[in-house]
């Protein structure tokens, strides 16, 4: 599924625009949550104004949720309600997602670092909403149905779960960074003997060719001639990710989706002791749906936006190469940073509540 | 209660906050009793698992060790109290004769803060807030703020979040009158201010 595109010429100063427009991607992805990172500091002096878009989708966010507590309460004595709920539920998890969450930043960090494809993007994206869900319902079924522990238990649960996955997701970027490091260290060795091979082989009319050969065989990975003209324009998925880079991708989207959601978990619970926790968890799937919907669009955007920067810069000789491995060597160290970040509370996601 | 640390988060809990302004006798602030009701899902979500006698009827017994955990909990969160007095900020020392009530459904968190310090101060303002606004505070409608003990007068000032405007009060611990419609813009933050000429 990868787009074959020709090698045409195209100005460098474009190839710095899409690279631009990447990171202001990703940037839109991550930066609401790094702007907070001075929690923990001083309190403001003032209360913080939320405005803009974030504060229109916290805003939805609230009608929604305040109408999924509703819903659950009128369902006692009207059956007809739950199907507002499932609703509600929905537009809930379409909303949630599209505010700032790391899941979203992980996941399409992830798929820009891996060359991974947009249909991959949507699948990862409803396995870990899915999976988010899933694992709400289980903490509650388990836990305040079946063993009837308190809310604070509970919750220690959920916090233990939320440490593994945010050590997950660093340990993986580390792994990310690791692999990806090499193939940007090689491709910048690779260009003062690219302009030595351009010089002596004018005939060639894909110079560059030769860097991403020497480059191919450094790493001692077989040649790949599908894409881009028969030439292979770096390693294929596979072959930096190692054995298995799609299964690992899933693995990795794993941890993201192991963690559940604060909101999913305190609505379960009210609806079991409403006597509705049936009602309960198909909110909670048909919230992962609406969550799975926003984050795949995200993810498709980001995969997207790589690809335009991939084909604008495989016009470009050797510094074409050098600019997506550049930016997958960037949404790498994303997915660390985001990883670290959240482990020792720079960052904060939307946490697990103890009370 | 307390405990997301949720930058960006839409509210999950839902509090009520009733607060009074204890004054000691020589008409210094020496803390503030607040009380916190939270909305049905959170009080739900709250007193899952906490053993009770009688099925749905809870004491503040049963209950007390959900307040003790969560007067710690809060205790990160600096109690989403910011209390400054002529403008500079007070501390506050470890809540005290903190208990919970169940009605209807609804929990009631009771505690006071004391100031490690008590401040006479000409005003004094207590803002009750959450700045990562996971937790939605709403000053009560009726009577959100008394003064217990202050002296006469002294004048009570509001300012709730969602409508921009503040209501001025003369004395009297329980009296409220409408005041100007003193226009601070729309913010998150409820503000008692408390002038004492």
């Amino acid at each position: 599924m990868m787009p074959k595109f020709c090698a045409r010429p195209v100005r460098t100063v474009v190839i710095a625009l899409a690279t631009l427009a990447v990171f202001m991607c990703l940037d839109a992805a991550v930066h609401p949550m790094l702007a907070q990172n001075a929690f923990g500091g001083p309190r403001p002096a003032a209360a913080p104004q939320v405005g803009g878009i974030v504060g229109w989708l916290l805003a939805r966010q609230s009608e929604f949720y305040l109408e999924i507590s509703s819903a659950i309460r009128s369902a006692k004595s009207d059956g007809s309600a739950v199907w507002t709920l499932l609703g509600v539920s929905f537009a809930y998890g379409i909303f949630h997602a599209a505010g700032p969450g790391h899941g979203k930043a992980v996941i399409s960090s992830y798929l820009i670092a891996n060359q991974e494809t947009a249909r991959r993007g949507i699948a990862l994206s409803f396995v870990s909403a899915l999976l988010q869900a899933l694992v709400a319902v289980l903490i509650v079924a388990i836990g305040a149905w079946l063993l009837n522990v308190t809310a604070k238990s509970m919750c220690s649960a959920e916090t233990g779960i939320e440490i593994a996955s945010y050590a997950l997701i660093a340990a993986f970027g580390a792994r990310l960074v690791w692999t990806k490091g090499g193939g940007f260290i090689s491709v910048l060795q690779a260009r003062p003997r690219l302009q030595v091979a351009a010089v002596g082989a004018h005939h060639h009319h894909h110079g560059h060719g030769h860097a991403h050969h020497r480059h191919d065989h450094d790493h001692a990975h077989d040649h790949v001639h599908d894409d881009h003209c028969g030439h292979s324009h770096g390693p294929e998925p596979g072959e930096l990710a190692g054995p298995g880079g799609w299964r690992r991708g899933l693995a990795a989207v794993l941890t993201v989706g192991v963690r559940p959601c604060s909101g999913a978990i305190l609505v379960l619970v009210f609806a079991l002791a409403q006597g509705l926790f049936w009602a309960g968890i198909a909110a909670t799937f048909v919230m992962g749906l609406g969550t799975a919907i926003t984050v795949a669009t995200i993810a498709v955007l980001a995969v997207s936006a790589k690809d335009v920067a991939r084909r604008l810069s495989s016009a470009s000789e050797g510094s074409g190469a050098l600019v997506m491995r550049g930016i997958e060597f960037a949404a790498a160290g994303l997915v660390l940073l985001l990883g670290v970040g959240l482990l020792f509370g720079y960052l904060s996601a939307e946490r697990v509540t103890c009370f | 209660m307390a405990g997301g640390r949720a930058a960006d988060a839409h509210p999950h809990v839902w509090v009520t906050s009733t607060s009074e302004l204890v004054y000691a006798p020589d008409g210094s602030l020496t803390g503030v009793r607040h009380a916190w009701t939270f909305d049905d899902m959170f009080s739900t979500y709250a007193l899952q698992g906490v053993e009770t006698k009688a099925k749905g009827v809870y004491t503040r017994e049963e209950l007390q060790p959900l307040a003790q955990t969560n007067v710690e909990a809060l205790k990160e969160f600096d109690y989403f109290s910011l209390a400054k007095a002529d403008g500079k900020k007070q501390q506050f020392d470890e809540p005290v004769d903190y208990f919970m009530e169940a009605k209807d459904g609804l929990l009631t968190l009771h505690f006071t803060l004391p100031l490690k310090v008590p401040v006479k101060s000409r005003q004094l303002s207590l803002e009750v807030f959450d700045p990562t606004f996971f937790v939605d505070f709403k000053l009560a409608d009726q009577d959100p703020a008394k003064l217990v003990g202050a002296p006469a007068a002294c004048q009570i000032k509001l300012r709730r979040p969602a409508d921009g405007t503040a209501s001025a009060q003369t004395l009297g611990e329980q009296n409220f009158a409408d005041g100007g419609n003193l226009n601070f813009g729309i913010t998150f933050a409820n503000k008692i201010t408390v002038d004492c000429p």
